[in-house]
C-alpha cells in the first residue's frame, strides 16, 4: 500500500481529531517505530493521537471502510514487537487516554483510560489501603491498555495472577469500529478473557475496569544466598511443596548478580553462585509463620547467608538488583537479547543445566533471572555484536532456549507476548488445528485482518478459507502481502 | 445410527431421563478418549445430526431447551491418553484430567495437601459441565472461577477438529486463551474433552464466622401479597440506585456494611457470602478464614461483626454453605458486591416465597422461587428485577425454570456483546449443530 492510498484517510482523520491529533511528519513519526524489542523497526504511515473512545471508533471504522490496516501502542514497553507499527497502515497512540476515571472502593474496582501507566492506579488508591496486583516490572511507564493486549504479569504474579484475572471490564472498539462493552456480569462468552492478552488483534481497548486488591496487612522480604542454582532451585521446591505460596520468589545465578553488581551496586552477599529473593504477604500471624518456615527451608538447603528486610527501604535494598537486571546486563556485555520462556518448576534444574550446556558449546554467555515460583525464565543472551558472527549464535542460543521450554511441557512465552518476535514459534507449541481453531476467534472479531496483523500467528489465513488442509502457496503469500517462516 | 455405530463407540438409545431441558435426544454415546468424541463428531456432521455434551447432568436443566438434539455425548468414561482419568504433578501444583471426572475428586489428592480451590455447589458435577456452566462457589471471592483456574483446554469442535490451548504451565500468554472462551458456553462451541488446572496448597485450617442479623420491618413487608403479578413501583425499593442513596437502614444495609467490612479485612477471608432465607427472616453473613492461624484471623474478623446480630465462629462450615438455594427454579443475579443488600431487597419487596444465597464479595447471587409461583408472575419477576439490577449495574440470569413457567422469558437477558458472541458462534460452529439454542440470544 502506498502513502497515496492513506491521503483518504488521513483527510478524515484530521476531520475527526484535529490537525494536532494526527502525526504525519516524518521526523515525528520516526519515535514510534518501535517498541520495547528496538531490532524490530517500522515507521508508521500516519499516527493519530485520540482523545475519547468516539475518536478510537471514527478511526477504526476509517480504517475498516479503506482496508487499512492499524496497530494499537501504549507507551511502546512491550518485548515482543506487539506494537511494531505498519509503514502501510495506522498506528493509534493511547496516550492522551490518561484519565482515571472512577475510584469505586466499596465495590473495589477503578475505571482507567488505557493510556493510564499500570503505577498509576496504585498511587491513587494506595493511601486508602489498596492497591493494583499485577507489576510488570515496566508498571511506572507502561500503560494498563498494554496490559491488557500483553495479559501482562509481573513478579507478583505467582500468588496473584495476571492482568487477566485483575480486569472485570472492558470497553474495546472492535475492527468494525463499534464500541463494545465485554463486562465479566454479563452472560454470554467470556469475550472478556478472548480478548485479554490477544496482543492487539481483537480490537482497541478504549476504557478498563479493575478489580482492586487490599494492601497485604505484613510484608516480609528476605533474600538469601546460595552456592549455586541447584541448591537455590532445591529450596524453591521446598518452600512450594511445603504449602506455602509466597508474593514471589525470584532467582538470579551468578552472571546475573555480577551484572546487578556492577550496574547498580546491590551488595548481595559476596561469593553467592545464586541469589533467592522471597517476599511473603499477608495476614501477619500468617506471614510470621510462613517466615520461620522458610528461613528454615533456606538454611536446610544450604543457603549461606539470609538477609530480612526490615521496612520498605530495605525491601528496596534486596529488590533493587532484581529489578536492575536486565539493563544491568548492559554492564558487562556489549549487546544481550532477553528471553522469555517457562517450563514446570520440577523441570527447573534440568533446563538451567542444559543452558549452561548450550552456553558452553556456543561460546555465549547467558544470565539467568528468573521467577522461579512459577518456571518463568528470563535467561540474558550476551554477545558482543562487533564480533562477526556472535549475534547469529546468540540468536541461536536464544531459540534453542524456547525449545528447551516446549521440550518440557512449557511455553514460548511467559509474559512478554508473541508479538512480532515469537511468531515462528507458535508451530513448535501449537499444531494446525490448534491454530486454526484460535484463528476463528480472530475471524470472528476482525474477519478484514485489519487489527495489528501479522502478530501472534505465524501463517495468515483469510477468513473465508476452510480451515484444515492449505493447498498450495497462500494467497496473501503469493501477493507479497505475507511471507511464512 | 449406522454412521455413529462406525464409529466403534459404545451408543444406546435415549430416554426420558436424558432430556436436556425438557427435550429428548434420540442416542446416547459414551467416547472413551478424545479421538472418539472426534469421530463421533465428524459422524454428526456427516449426518447433520444436533449434540449436547453432558456429563452428571446436573445441570441439564439449566438454559434454554435446545432446538433440536440428536446426539448426548456423555463424557463420564472419557479418559486421558494412557488409560487414566487424572495426571497430578505435585511439584509443578498442576493436574491433567479428563473432562468426565467428578470435580470434587480434585478436592484433595491424598499424600499432598494440595487443592482445586474451586467450589463446586452441586457435588455431583464433572470437570466438563463446571467449566461449561463456569459455576463456582463461595470461594470464588478468592481464587475466582474455573476460567482463573483452567491453564490449558482440550476440545472437539463440532465438525471434530481437537484442539488445544494453553498448556500444563500457570503463567503462559501464547496465543488465545480458548479455555476462557469455552468457560460457560453451555455446550455451543465443542466438547471439552481435556483440562489442566493449577492447584493451590490445601489450607491446614478452616474457620466460620457466622453472624445472624435480625430481619428488618422491609424484609418482612409483602408488595402486593404472595403470588400475585407484578407489584405497583411503589414498593419496588425506593431510590435503589438512585444519586441520592439508598432506601432507608435496614437489614440489606447492615448487611452490605458487614459483608464489605468483612471483605476488605486484613485477616483476608478467602469467602463472604449470604444466605437469605425469605420473607420475614433475617440475612446471615458467613466468613471463611483458611490457611496457617485461621483461628487467630477468625479473630479479627468477628470483631468486625460487633453489634451485627448473634456471631459465632466454627470449625464447620453453616449447612446452607456451598450449596444452591434451589433447584427447579433457580436465577442468579450479579451486582457490584456493595449492591448485594439491595439486589436482595429487591427481591424481598416482591413478597414471593424467595430465598437467595451467594457471594456478598463478589455479588453472585442465586435466588430461588416456589415451583408454582405461576407463569405471569415468574415472568413479571424477572422483568421487573432486571430493571432494579440494572440499575445497580448487575443482571439477573435465569439458570433453570420449567419451560411452562419461562415460556416467552428471555432467560439469559440482554448483552452488549451479542452480535460478536453471534460471530463467534458462527465461526466454531457454522451449521448450528453444537446445543443450538441453548445460551444468550438464542445462540
Amino acid at each position: 500500500m502506498s502513502a497515496k492510498t492513506l491521503e483518504e484517510p488521513v483527510r478524515r482523520f484530521q476531520e475527526f481529531l484535529g490537525h494536532g491529533c494526527v502525526v504525519t511528519d516524518p521526523v515525528r513519526l520516526r519515535t514510534y517505530e518501535c517498541d520495547g524489542l528496538t531490532h524490530h523497526r517500522a515507521t508508521p504511515g500516519v499516527v493519530v493521537l485520540p482523545e475519547t473512545a468516539e475518536q478510537v471508533a471514527a478511526v477504526v471504522r476509517i480504517c475498516a471502510e479503506h482496508g487499512v490496516p492499524f496497530v494499537a501502542r501504549g507507551a511502546g514497553t512491550g518485548l515482543s514487537g506487539g506494537a511494531l507499527p505498519r509503514t502501510d497502515g495506522v498506528l493509534i497512540v493511547t496516550s492522551k487516554m490518561r484519565r482515571i476515571i472512577s475510584i469505586d472502593l466499596a465495590n473495589r474496582r477503578a475505571v482507567v483510560e488505557p493510556g493510564v501507566t499500570n503505577l498509576a492506579i496504585t498511587e491513587a488508591v494506595r493511601d486508602q489501603g489498596y492497591y493494583y496486583a499485577p507489576d510488570p516490572s515496566s508498571q511506572q511507564v507502561c500503560s494498563i491498555g498494554g496490559n491488557v493486549a500483553e495479559n501482562s504479569g509481573g513478579a507478583h504474579c505467582l500468588k496473584y495472577g495476571f492482568t487477566v484475572n485483575h480486569v472485570r471490564a472492558l470497553e474495546i472498539v472492535t475492527p468494525d469500529g463499534d464500541i463494545v462493552e465485554l463486562s465479566e456480569n454479563d452472560p454470554g462468552y467470556d469475550l472478556l478473557g478472548a480478548f485479554v492478552g490477544s496482543e492487539g488483534t481483537l480490537g482497541v481497548t478504549t476504557k478498563v475496569t479493575v478489580r482492586l486488591t487490599r494492601a497485604p496487612q505484613a510484608v516480609t522480604t528476605l533474600l538469601a544466598a546460595f552456592d549455586g542454582t541447584e541448591r537455590g532451585g532445591r529450596a524453591v521446591s521446598a518452600i512450594i511443596g511445603g504449602g506455602i505460596l509466597p508474593a514471589a520468589i525470584e532467582m538470579m545465578d551468578a552472571l546475573a548478580i555480577e551484572a546487578a553488581e556492577a550496574a547498580v551496586s546491590c551488595a548481595y552477599p559476596e561469593g553467592a553462585g545464586a541469589v533467592l529473593i522471597v517476599e511473603l504477604d499477608g495476614p501477619a500471624p500468617e506471614v510470621a509463620h510462613q517466615f520461620g518456615e522458610v528461613t528454615r527451608i533456606c538454611a536446610e538447603n544450604g543457603a549461606f547467608e539470609l538477609r530480612t528486610a526490615a521496612g520498605a527501604a530495605e525491601r528496596a535494598a534486596i529488590w533493587k538488583g532484581r529489578k536492575s537486571a536486565f539493563a544491568a546486563v548492559g554492564r558487562i556485555s556489549p549487546a544481550y537479547i532477553v528471553q522469555d520462556g517457562v517450563v514446570p518448576r520440577t523441570a527447573l534444574p534440568g533446563v538451567l543445566a542444559d543452558i549452561d550446556r548450550l552456553s558452553r558449546e556456543h561460546g555465549i554467555r547467558v544470565a539467568n533471572v528468573f521467577h522461579a515460583g512459577d518456571g518463568n525464565l528470563h535467561p540474558l543472551v550476551l554477545f558482543d555484536d562487533g564480533e562477526p558472527g556472535a549475534a547469529e549464535r546468540a540468536e541461536l542460543v536464544s531459540g534453542r532456549i524456547l525449545d528447551l521450554c516446549v521440550e518440557h511441557g512449557g511455553s514460548i512465552t511467559g509474559e512478554h507476548g508473541v508479538g512480532v518476535d515469537k511468531s515462528r514459534y507458535m508451530t513448535k507449541m501449537f499444531s494446525d488445528d490448534d491454530l486454526d481453531t484460535m484463528q476463528l476467534v480472530r475471524c470472528a472479531f476482525d474477519p478484514l485482518g485489519l487489527s495489528n496483523p501479522g502478530k501472534v500467528f505465524p501463517t495468515p489465513r483469510l477468513c473465508g478459507e476452510v480451515p484444515g488442509v492449505r493447498k498450495g502457496a497462500h494467497p496473501l503469500v503469493e501477493s507479497g502481502q505475507a511471507e511464512q517462516f | 445410527m449406522d454412521a455413529l455405530s462406525e464409529t466403534g463407540v459404545t451408543l444406546r438409545r435415549a430416554g426420558a431421563d436424558d432430556a436436556v431441558a425438557g427435550v429428548v435426544p434420540r442416542w446416547v454415546a459414551l467416547p472413551e478418549t478424545t479421538a472418539d468424541v472426534a469421530a463421533l463428531m465428524r459422524a454428526c456432521a456427516a449426518h447433520d445430526l444436533a449434540v449436547v455434551p453432558t456429563g452428571e447432568g446436573t445441570k441439564l436443566n439449566w438454559g434454554n431447551p435446545p432446538e433440536r438434539c440428536d446426539l448426548l455425548v456423555d463424557t463420564r468414561r472419557l479418559a486421558l491418553e494412557g488409560g487414566a482419568f487424572v495426571e497430578h504433578s505435585p511439584g509443578d501444583l498442576v493436574v491433567r484430567v479428563s473432562a468426565g471426572l467428578a470435580v470434587n475428586a480434585l478436592a484433595s489428592f491424598p499424600g499432598f495437601r494440595q487443592e482445586l480451590a474451586l467450589d463446586n455447589p452441586l457435588p455431583a458435577g464433572t470437570v466438563g459441565g463446571t467449566l461449561a456452566t463456569a459455576v463456582a462457589g463461595p470461594r470464588r471471592f478468592r481464587y475466582g472461577t474455573a476460567r482463573d483456574l483452567l491453564i490449558g483446554v482440550t476440545v472437539v469442535l463440532a465438525d471434530g477438529t481437537t484442539a488445544r490451548s494453553g498448556g500444563r504451565v500457570v503463567k503462559n500468554v501464547a496465543g488465545y486463551d480458548l479455555g476462557k472462551l469455552f468457560c460457560g458456553s453451555y455446550g455451543t462451541l465443542g466438547v471439552i474433552t481435556e483440562a489442566v488446572f493449577r492447584l493451590h496448597p490445601a489450607p491446614r485450617e478452616r474457620r466460620w464466622i457466622t453472624v445472624e442479623t435480625p430481619a428488618s420491618p422491609a424484609s418482612e413487608r409483602p408488595a402486593t401479597g404472595e403470588g400475585d403479578a407484578l407489584p405497583d413501583t411503589a414498593a419496588s425499593p425506593s431510590g435503589l440506585a438512585s444519586p441520592s442513596g439508598l432506601a432507608a437502614p435496614d437489614a440489606f444495609t447492615a448487611l452490605d456494611a458487614l459483608a464489605a467490612e468483612f471483605a476488605a479485612s486484613q485477616a483476608e477471608p478467602s469467602a463472604v457470602e449470604v444466605d437469605w432465607p425469605g420473607p420475614g427472616g433475617g440475612p446471615t453473613v458467613a466468613a471463611l478464614v483458611e490457611g496457617t492461624a485461621a483461628e487467630e484471623r477468625a479473630r479479627a474478623v468477628l470483631a468486625l461483626a460487633d453489634g451485627h446480630g448473634d456471631a459465632r465462629i466454627g470449625e464447620a462450615a453453616p449447612a446452607w454453605w456451598n450449596t444452591l438455594p434451589g433447584d427447579d427454579v433457580l436465577l442468579e443475579a450479579r451486582v457490584p458486591p456493595a449492591g448485594t443488600g439491595d439486589a436482595i431487597r429487591a427481591v424481598a419487596v416482591r413478597g414471593l416465597s424467595a430465598r437467595v444465597r451467594g457471594s456478598a464479595a463478589s455479588g453472585v447471587l442465586r435466588v430461588t422461587l416456589p415451583h408454582d409461583v405461576g407463569h405471569e408472575a415468574f415472568a413479571a419477576f424477572v422483568s421487573s428485577m432486571r430493571d432494579d439490577l440494572g440499575r445497580l449495574g448487575g443482571g439477573l440470569t435465569v439458570l433453570a425454570a420449567p419451560y411452562e413457567l419461562a415460556r416467552g422469558v428471555d432467560r439469559w437477558g440482554p448483552v452488549s456483546a451479542l452480535p460478536l458472541m453471534r460471530r463467534v458462534k458462527e465461526r466454531f460452529d457454522p451449521d448450528r449443530r453444537m446445543s443450538p439454542g441453548r445460551f444468550v440470544g438464542g445462540i
